[in-house]
């Protein structure tokens, strides 16, 4: 049994991710109407989208690889990725539903972008429910991974394209609010978005190898059976 | 066929006439039902044989290829016989009715590739019926959002220019999925 160590990467997200919570909390910020203080969680509900799609990302890369190359592993990736972007999938909900209670006056406006991300949601989740429907090993990581890249597909224009389609949209970069650009962020602000994007999304990549280790500990255990 | 004959006799109770909205509601609901049910047949109630003789005869982007062509043509026919029925029972309200089939045409073609390979899926497993329905509806979902808002343009009787870009986002989408369709479909015929 290997000696259980902590890798570079993952105290550099440690730093990092203290670095975005003191900053996050405790930094001034620019003071606009109606946002006032809610707009710390700027920092906290972007980065939890960049996470979720890049795993999403990831995890497509990783089933067509499966598709190509026919080796379990890939598979493992895959369903491990999509595991833990849903997971901060339904954060990111969680935090907009908070954001827009302060802001916009309920927690769930009538916005088209967060009925179709959780459209996209259930996409995964019946991603999920096709895993555990499936008992063959190989088959189900095939069609899985046929059903996940097909289901990005589908993915993409439902969060990315409709909602910037329609006109009654609260998003930044949707209907005709002007859209979100990095240059414009207060300079101070700036700093600490890009440093908890960036932290996120190596807590992300923790938490995935994570779950990959516990899956494929659960297979060993299984097999030793 | 007989959810139209429901809402019919829904409507007549109450004698006024529905609005356009709910129209436009009742219409897709219907579409969609209808397409998920006969489309997902599609591989779902083969036999055991019939995957055999078809897996000798003939190769699988020709299946999947005849499969999407096939079911365009059943999605379509059904959703032009829903909207017969709709204008003939409850009342044909749309003002712009080559926009609406332009509509109903691309939606047939979207709807069809996405279902044939979601049944693929589906077949597979063991209680395909169910996972039919889970799979599809939130692939299929994007497309009918889309023909929701043509259809509400073609209900107002809008100047056609307002709806085109909807109509190339709805083509567009349609070649993105026929495409994995057509390229993730031998990985799943072959097991």
């Amino acid at each position: 049994m290997k000696r259980f160590r902590l890798e570079w990467w993952k105290i550099v997200t440690i730093v990092l991710l203290y670095y975005t919570v003191i900053a996050g909390i405790l930094f001034p910020v620019p003071r606009l109407p109606i946002m006032n203080e809610s707009i710390r969680l700027n920092y906290f509900h972007v980065p939890m989208w960049f996470t979720m799609m890049s795993l999403f990302t990831f995890s497509v890369w990783a089933s067509v690889k499966y598709l190509r190359t026919q080796n379990i592993k890939y598979d493992d990736y895959a369903i491990s990725a999509a595991k833990v972007g849903f997971f901060f999938g339904i954060l990111g909900l969680l935090t907009g539903m908070l954001w827009g209670n302060y802001t916009w006056g309920s927690f769930w406006p009538k916005d088209p972008k967060l009925n179709n991300t959780a459209i996209g949601l259930l996409i995964y989740a019946a991603y999920f429910v096709l895993r555990g429907s499936l008992e063959d090993e190989t088959q189900r990581g095939r069609l899985s991974a046929a059903y996940n890249v097909f289901a990005y597909a589908a993915f993409i224009p439902l969060i990315y394209i409709l909602p910037r389609m329609v006109d009654n949209s609260l998003h930044p970069g949707n209907g005709n609010n002007p859209s979100f650009r990095l240059f414009d962020t207060a300079h101070n602000m700036k700093m600490v978005i890009y440093t908890a994007i960036i932290a996120f999304i190596m807590l992300g990549c923790w938490l995935t190898t994570i779950s990959l280790r516990l899956r494929t500990l659960t297979k060993l255990q299984n097999e030793k059976l | 066929m007989s959810l139209v004959f429901i809402s019919y006799l829904t409507f007549s109770l109450r004698q006024n006439a529905i609005s356009e909205a709910t129209w436009s509601a009742l219409f897709w609901l219907t579409i969609l039902f209808s397409v998920v049910n006969s489309v997902g047949k599609s591989f779902i109630g083969e036999k055991k044989g019939a995957f055999i003789y078809l897996y000798t005869m003939a190769s699988a982007q020709a299946i999947i290829l005849s499969k999407i062509i096939y079911n365009t043509a059943l999605c379509l026919l059904l959703s032009l016989g829903g909207y017969l029925l709709f204008s003939i029972f409850i009342e044909n309200p749309i003002q712009d009715p080559l926009l609406f089939i332009t509509t109903l045409f691309l939606t047939s073609f979207g709807f069809s590739s996405s279902l044939s390979l979601i049944s693929g899926i589906a077949s597979k497993a063991n209680n395909s019926n169910i996972l039919m329905a889970v799979l599809s509806f939130p692939v299929v979902l994007g497309i009918l959002l889309l023909a929701i808002k043509i259809t509400k343009n073609a209900l107002d009787g809008l100047d056609r220019s307002v709806s085109v870009d909807e109509l190339l986002n709805l083509l567009a989408i349609n070649c993105i999925l026929t495409a994995l369709a057509y390229l993730l479909f031998p990985y799943i015929w072959r097991s």
